[in-house]
């Protein structure tokens, strides 16, 4: 039992951790000297960054929200984990955290697919970056824990 | 240590003469407007000398793209005057006080040439060493949402439907909680003064109910635990 539990903790913490790279890293789209991501759009010439601002525009505003309620519902679910692993009866489920796990990776999923759709036409070296990937790759994460809370039971 | 101190106060006073000279000039960074609004720039100085009534303010603008500046408005032995041949004819007022050091201007009707850089010049004799400041006019057609709202109402909205959805769970339980125990007083309450009994009964205890209502549950809870430890 102790097992399990060490377990599902370590995933939910690494899950936390990619969520965290992944909306701060900026590394949604690179290519050659560009790097672009959520917050920055960063140009290396000479050796030296130029950063401004990403644009105004409404959608990578959705997707920064996004980005953000999933971190923080992540930590959310994280802290009534361990409130609920004291104050749940036996046998009970770890329903809150299921659903703000699910929930945080709905918004993972729905942050990515915007930001897949919406993604200005590339020239021709950039492709998307690693914390491009790893928002997509911690969306089906998320959701796997939650669906492992939504099972798990509290046992002695 | 007193080789220090004296290197200090050197500085110091050095610098503090040249302060007490300069002219500092304040205007805004960058202004934003809509086509055909009209919209005030404002100007104001700090001098470390009275304001004298010599006192004069000069605007130029420089249009972006162009490399030289023209100057559209200028006040100087009290009264001021303004652009007359220029593109600013018939829609610059001096809306200023130079008795309070005020030097805004209003740019009436703006059009989509009216972007560029207005820079505002100040003096105040004998205080007359400064260096003027520049404000930037952009005209749009539509006033663009700023970096960030979009982003900080999502979050908010989210986050304030999760708050509003735990009050509303508690406050769910709370009521149902109080129509059990209203439930039960009713049953033991006598048939005749049924109602009445129960009603008197209601007011009080409201108070102490939740209480024990929760040390109640607690203690099930602690005796359930010893149970299953055992």
């Amino acid at each position: 039992m102790l097992l399990i539990l060490l377990g599902v903790l370590i995933f939910h913490l690494i899950i936390l951790v990619l969520l965290f790279v992944s909306t701060i890293a900026n590394a949604w789209t690179v290519g050659g000297t560009k790097s672009t991501d959520l917050w920055y759009s960063c140009l290396t010439t000479n050796g030296a960054y130029h950063c401004s601002s990403a644009s105004n525009e409404d959608w990578i505003q959705a997707v920064q929200a996004l980005m953000v309620l999933s971190v923080l519902f992540c930590l959310f679910s994280l802290f009534f984990f361990m409130c609920q692993l004291f104050t749940l009866v036996k046998g009970g489920r770890f329903f809150f955290t299921a659903v703000f796990q699910i929930l945080a990776s709905l918004f993972v999923m729905c942050g990515a697919i915007i930001y897949t759709v919406m993604s200005p036409d590339r020239e021709g070296d950039a492709a998307f970056g690693f914390a491009y990937v790893l928002a997509w790759l911690s969306f089906p994460l998320c959701l796997v824990s939650g669906l492992i809370y939504i099972v798990l039971r509290k046992r002695e | 240590m007193l080789t220090i101190l004296a290197l200090a106060s050197v500085v110091l006073l050095g610098i503090v003469p040249q302060q007490s000279e300069a002219i500092v000039i304040y205007t805004g960074w960058e202004r934003h407007a809509l086509v055909g609004s009209d919209i005030r720039l404002s100007c104001s100085f700090f001098s470390w000398r009275w304001t004298s009534d010599d006192v004069t303010f000069s605007w130029s603008y420089r249009a972006d793209g162009a490399r030289d500046a023209i100057s559209i408005f200028h006040y100087t032995g009290g009264a001021p005057y303004l652009d007359n041949k220029g593109p600013f004819r018939d829609r610059l007022e001096f809306v200023g006080n130079p008795g309070r050091r005020d030097g805004s201007i209003l740019l009436k009707n703006l059009d989509y040439g009216d972007n560029g850089t207005f820079t505002c010049d100040a003096k105040n004799p004998p205080d007359i060493v400064g260096r003027a400041s520049s404000v930037r006019l952009l005209v749009f057609e539509k006033v663009p949402i700023q970096a960030g709202v979009i982003t900080g109402s999502i979050i908010g909205a989210v986050l304030g439907l999760l708050l509003l959805i735990v009050v509303i769970y508690y406050l769910m339980r709370f009521l149902v909680a109080r129509r059990v125990f209203n439930l039960s007083v009713s049953k033991h309450g006598k048939k005749g003064k049924g109602k009445e009994g129960s009603q008197q009964r209601q007011a009080s205890p409201l108070v102490v109910d939740p209480s024990k209502l929760k040390a109640a549950a607690s203690e099930k809870k602690k005796q359930e635990s010893r149970k299953d430890k055992k």
